[in-house]
């Protein structure tokens, strides 16, 4: 094997690290050079690969199943930058590779964009896949949640071990239906949970389509009381506290528990699982919490109905300064539509005190139409952000965005306080 | 701040259904509301109540019986699946809606919807889908996905703001009217420039986003016919729709 395809790689990594440029440029370098390298390096770990994709908690699920897996003495390697493309895998695993491409790691968890995703297992047929859900999000790429799902089915049919399955979810549930080498197994909600997960079916308090627990499930999230929840994992009724926020975080914890368990088999410590799962802390944008002039903030990302929902469902506003930021560049999807899919109800005591981001009038719009008190409407971030901190000195504070206007508030945000930073 | 509005712009008076009240209809909104479809329903109830009026929203999904007395009906996208779901239903429905629009009931159908009012859709595998024939138009299924922000002018509702996500391509005939011209975007298909279809006082269009929400003149078209057909006229009081003009404003200068 020729070692200067990777040599170049990792050049082109360093160089462009130090220019502070993205992270996609080594991979791509790579890829052109040396197309089997990710393959070779990906295909020769103990353990394989697991992918965890679908629409919504893969960044924070893909955190929770490292974890797991390395509460367990397990190297893993993971494409933790949140660049969930064929290429920025690639160009993490330059990061990782010694100058011959060989990985030192027993398992790697891979975040997958759906459609990119597809791409990726015909290079690396995963030994496991963990499917989270099918939702409306970025129609505009995809076309159809349908098409989405086809998306997921071809992920779950290339994977040569175990597809975890969302079994709440009745898209990603029927899924099983079409393996032919895989065997599937499920992570699922108690009953008296499953109203407060109301897929996109149910959202106009339509009938649920989910499958009732006929399909026996290895991890089910059976409770969640304040900070902690209780899941019954093969039987067995367990407990434990988290750092997590947020119910969908607390359910994806369910999916990263049965993953861990797929990887680990009979070998996996369920005490030690727990203790791993407490110690989780939310991933980028997903609930963090920073601190401005001694008040927390909190970030929460919202990317489509569903995550708002749950994202305001999750966060109590009493007491609370509130900020959103809606911006429709590509990563964020340039639909509006998904706005009216989301019920501001909740928020109207409490008022919004600024709206910002490039479609701040539509978003603006449609808290008018729920009745919910505007403070102010501001397009630009940077002044917007600036008039909200301003104006709630001495207040908690919670700004939801999407995607693209989380960046431009966390850079905004990295001048007054200190952020986590991620390259 | 440049835009500020105060606490009291935005919120108007609460509603006091004392003019009464209007019954809207949404048609399967079980199956076919992938598109922010419920905005339309809100908006109309939410311009109502300012106004003083009320309104009773009504459903009629998959195995309903069709309600009576019905003053405006909406429906909206859904996806393929979706619309094989609700196709036999729709078929036995077909002839009250046929006659509620012949007799110039209010009606708001999109994407989705407005394929199946038609007279055909034609997949793209060469299957012919009956519609219901309520607009001279046909569908056919195209290999080409439609997507992204669209403005078209209308001589009736001035400029119509909205997004578009559809493969289906739909060509007027002589029996409809375009809602509109398409100033950017595909619209009904990728050959003439023409966006939706008018028709008695229906309203068909691509367009969601939602629509009526950013395009308050269409709201009080249907909600004007609808109150002069039942109660003989419409108080219809200006609006503030001030946020609705911004909202316009910075969609159109946003990329398609
Ligand atoms: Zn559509």
């Amino acid at each position: 094997m020729n070692p200067l395809p990777v040599l170049l790689g990792k050049i082109v990594r360093i160089a462009s690290r130090l220019r502070g440029g993205g992270s996609a440029l080594p991979g791509l370098v790579v890829e052109r050079l040396d197309p089997g390298f990710m393959g070779r390096a990906l295909s020769a770990l103990p353990h394989g690969v697991v992918v965890v994709s679908g629409t919504n908690g893969k960044t924070t699920t893909t955190k929770m199943v490292v974890e797991l897996l390395e509460g367990q003495g397990l190297s893993v390697f993971t494409n933790r930058t949140g660049s969930n493309f064929t290429r920025g895998v690639a160009a993490a695993l330059l990061g990782e590779v010694d100058w011959r491409g060989r990985l030192v790691a027993d398992v790697a968890v891979l975040e997958l964009d759906e459609a990119h995703a597809v791409h990726f297992v015909k290079l690396v047929p995963p030994k496991y896949s963990l499917l989270l859900n099918v939702l409306r999000d970025q129609l505009d790429r995809f076309g159809e949640i349908d098409a989405t799902t086809r998306l997921l089915e071809r992920i779950a049919t290339a994977t040569t071990g175990t597809v975890v399955l969302n079994r709440e979810d009745p898209r990603v549930a029927g899924i099983a239906s079409s393996l032919t080498q895989a065997r599937a197994v499920y992570f699922g909600l108690d009953e008296s949970l499953r109203s407060t997960f109301p897929n996109d079916d149910e959202l106009r308090g339509a009938e649920g389509t989910a499958p009732a627990a006929a399909l026996p499930a290895d991890v089910v999230l059976s409770a969640v009381e304040g900070d902690s929840a209780e899941f019954d994992i093969d039987g067995l009724r367990v407990s434990t506290g988290l750092r997590l926020r947020g119910v969908y975080n607390i359910f994806n914890a369910a999916a990263a528990l049965a993953a861990a368990r797929a990887v680990l088999g009979g070998a996996a410590d369920i005490d030690r699982l727990l203790r791993s799962l407490a110690a989780v802390e939310p991933a980028f944008g997903r609930g963090e919490s920073i601190l401005v002039d001694g008040r927390p903030l909190e970030l929460v990302l919202v990317k489509n109905p569903s995550g708002f929902r749950l994202g305001l469902k999750s966060f109590d506003p009493a007491g609370h300064a509130t900020m959103i930021a809606i911006n429709d560049n590509y990563a964020d999807g340039r639909d509006m539509s998904w706005l009216w899919d989301v019920d501001f109800d909740s928020l109207g005591a409490a008022g919004v005190d600024m709206v910002s981001g490039a479609r701040a009038y539509d978003m603006a719009l449609r808290l008018k139409y729920d009745a919910v008190r505007i403070g102010g409407v501001e397009p630009d971030i940077t002044a917007a952000l600036k008039a909200f901190i301003t104006g709630s000195a001495g207040q908690p504070r919670r700004i939801f965005c999407t995607y693209t206007a989380m960046l431009a508030v966390r850079r905004e945000l990295s001048k007054i306080a200190k952020v986590e930073v991620v390259s | 701040m440049s835009d500020a509005l105060s606490a009291g712009a935005l919120s108007e008076p609460a509603a006091d259904p004392s003019k009464g009240s209007l019954r809207i209809l949404q048609l399967y909104p079980r199956d076919m509301n992938i598109y922010g479809d419920y905005g339309n329903v809100l908006v109309l109830k939410q311009r109502l109540a300012w106004r003083g009026y009320g309104a009773e929203i009504l459903e009629h999904n998959v195995g309903d019986s069709f309600p009576s007395d019905v003053d405006l009906v909406v429906g909206g996208g859904g996806q393929d699946s979706g619309q094989v779901v609700i196709q036999d239903d729709l078929q036995s429905v077909a002839p009250t809606l046929r006659g509620l629009a012949e007799d110039g009931t209010p009606m708001l159908v999109i994407c989705g919807m407005y394929q199946l009012f038609g007279t055909v859709f034609r997949t793209y595998d060469g299957i012919d889908i009956p519609g219901i024939n309520v607009l001279d138009l046909e569908t056919r299924g195209g290999s080409e996905r439609l997507i992204g922000n669209v403005v078209a002018t209308s001589t009736e509702f001035g400029e119509v703001h909205g997004y578009e996500n559809h493969s289906g391509q739909t060509f007027l005939g002589d029996g409809v009217s375009p809602l509109g011209t398409v100033l950017k975007g595909a619209g009904n298909n990728t050959e003439d420039q023409y966006e939706g279809a008018r028709y008695r006082n229906v309203v068909a269009s691509y367009l969601h986003g939602s629509l009526l929400p950013k395009n308050p003149a269409v709201a009080d078209f249907l909600l004007r016919t609808a109150a002069k057909r039942k109660f003989g006229s419409f108080d219809d009081d200006g609006l503030d729709d001030s946020l609705a003009e911004l909202a316009r404003k910075h969609a159109a200068e946003r990329p398609r």
